[in-house]
């Protein structure tokens, strides 16, 4: 076994919070260059320069790239092999979180009752998937998310006989009905099979991956390519003010699934893909 | 996409009929901001007939929740947020005589119908440019509500702040020109 302080975790957390708000990643900013190079429309040159513009500013200025500093998203891989000493390993995470949103003199956008609405005060509770995996590494992946793109994604249980198409139809669907909203370009997360729960989770899981990275299936890369394709022609335009890049990328993610199921789920991302990882 | 036009609060009538949707506009002084919270309260009050804590007519207001000001700065990073929660409350504030507000996304068509009858613009910022914006922004003061924390009513002095008209006064909408230019069937 190997012990690890959940100290490190926290430390850890808090860093990644922090430099996953202020700066943005290569991979976006390359799909935003790559993505001017496309553009015919004026006004989305326009948004695409300003936006490459502004992630210098965040990254000089040590400020977050978008106001909506996001619900702290974190995927835990936990090898078998570790043992966590020094306290608990979910508060270590909350507590990390916590000082980060703090520190970074991040937004605080979590609210304790869905009802009641009155903010944690401190982003917290993260939310936490943890996957046991092999070997004696704990890999610690934040993506903080924004409520304005998250607001406009879906589920949907479709019949096994919809089919490749089916899934394409949806998911070109549900970046229809987004429009201007999620801030577009967008990132658009794909889950396919599994069950209800499941599928929201790996819809989430593919917007961890880089932009401009394929899925290693080819039947599944080819489906991102064409649902990138049929989103693009969408017309909506970076900001949703009319043009040809209206997604940067499209990620899918699978699961074997029930005979009677086909569950898909799209998860939307704003421009600001953000999405740091680090093992310890 | 034509040429930049620039506007400055109190907005007039002929300000309103010279902007339409599409048009950059870059945006210099006075502008209020308030959003979900301070919205509800103002409907309230106009729906009491009682005073606002702030005069409207003529008044650009932004849809902002912005972080935490960092020591020595004026305020934090200061992106629009989805203007769509504001749609309830977006006729009767017009009709205090706000003549344009800043937010990002979509408006229902009562606000669309309701921009017509007051004479009155929709702009968009650019969603997530939140630092950028932020640099444009010189002085900001709360004005009322201070209890709403970052949802209060503030008043933001800003200097070449960028916007594009969406909703113009004549019923237009860059959102489905834009995508109707642009969309390959």
């Amino acid at each position: 076994m190997r012990e690890i302080d959940v100290s490190e975790v926290k430390e850890t957390v808090k860093k990644l919070c922090i430099d996953s708000n202020l700066y943005l990643g290569d991979d976006v900013l390359k799909a935003f260059k790559e993505g001017l190079e496309k553009e015919e429309s004026p006004a989305g040159k326009d948004v695409l320069e300003q936006l490459i513009e502004n992630a210098q500013i965040a990254k000089d200025n040590d400020v977050p790239m978008c106001q909506d500093t996001g619900y702290t998203v974190i995927f835990l891989e936990v090898g078998q092999d570790v043992k966590f000493t020094g306290g608990e390993l979910k508060e270590a995470i909350n507590q990390g979180v916590r000082e980060g949103y703090e520190e970074g003199y991040l937004r605080k956008s979590v609210v304790k009752d869905p009802i009641d609405r009155v903010n944690t005060g401190d982003n917290t509770p993260a939310i936490i998937h943890t996957d046991i995996v092999s070997g004696d590494k704990v890999k610690i992946t934040i993506a903080p998310k924004g409520g304005g793109s998250e607001n406009m994604s879906a589920l949907k249980m479709l019949k096994p006989s919809d089919g490749r198409e089916g899934v394409i139809d949806f998911v070109v669907d549900t970046v229809n009905k987004a429009g201007p909203n999620p801030c577009p370009p967008i990132v658009v997360g794909v889950g396919v099979g599994g069950t209800f729960e499941k599928v929201a989770y790996l819809a989430k899981k593919a917007l961890t991956r880089p932009i401009g990275d394929s899925h290693p299936d080819k039947e599944y890369s080819e489906m991102e390519k064409e649902i990138l394709e049929r989103v693009n022609k969408l017309g909506i335009g970076p900001q949703g003010f009319g043009g040809r890049v209206t997604a940067l990328d499209v990620n899918i993610e699978k699961h074997p699934a029930h005979i009677a199921s086909m569950p898909v789920a799209v998860n939307i991302n704003c421009h600001a893909a953000r999405h740091l990882e680090k093992t310890i | 996409m034509s040429d930049v036009k620039r506007i400055s609060a109190p907005l007039t009538d002929d300000d309103i009929k010279n902007l339409k949707a599409g048009d950059r506009v870059i945006i210099d002084g006075k502008v209020l901001t308030g959003r979900d919270a301070a919205h509800k309260r103002l409907v309230e009050l106009i729906d009491k007939g009682e005073d606002l804590p702030v005069d409207l007519k003529g008044q650009i207001i932004y849809y902002v929740g912005p972080t935490p000001t960092k020591p020595g700065d004026v305020i934090g990073a200061a992106g629009p947020t989805t203007s769509g929660r504001m749609d309830a409350y977006t006729p009767q504030v017009l009709k205090e005589g706000v003549k344009a507000i800043i937010g990002k996304g979509a408006r229902s068509q009562a606000v669309k119908d309701s921009l017509k009858e007051n004479n009155a613009v929709y702009l968009a910022a650019i969603g997530g440019a939140a630092a950028k914006i932020k640099d444009s922004i010189k002085s900001c003061d709360i004005i009322a509500y201070e209890d709403l924390g970052p949802e209060a009513i503030r008043h933001l002095e800003v200097d070449e702040f960028p916007v594009v008209v969406v909703n113009d006064a004549y019923g237009n909408d860059l959102y489905e020109k834009g995508r109707e230019e642009y969309e390959v069937k």
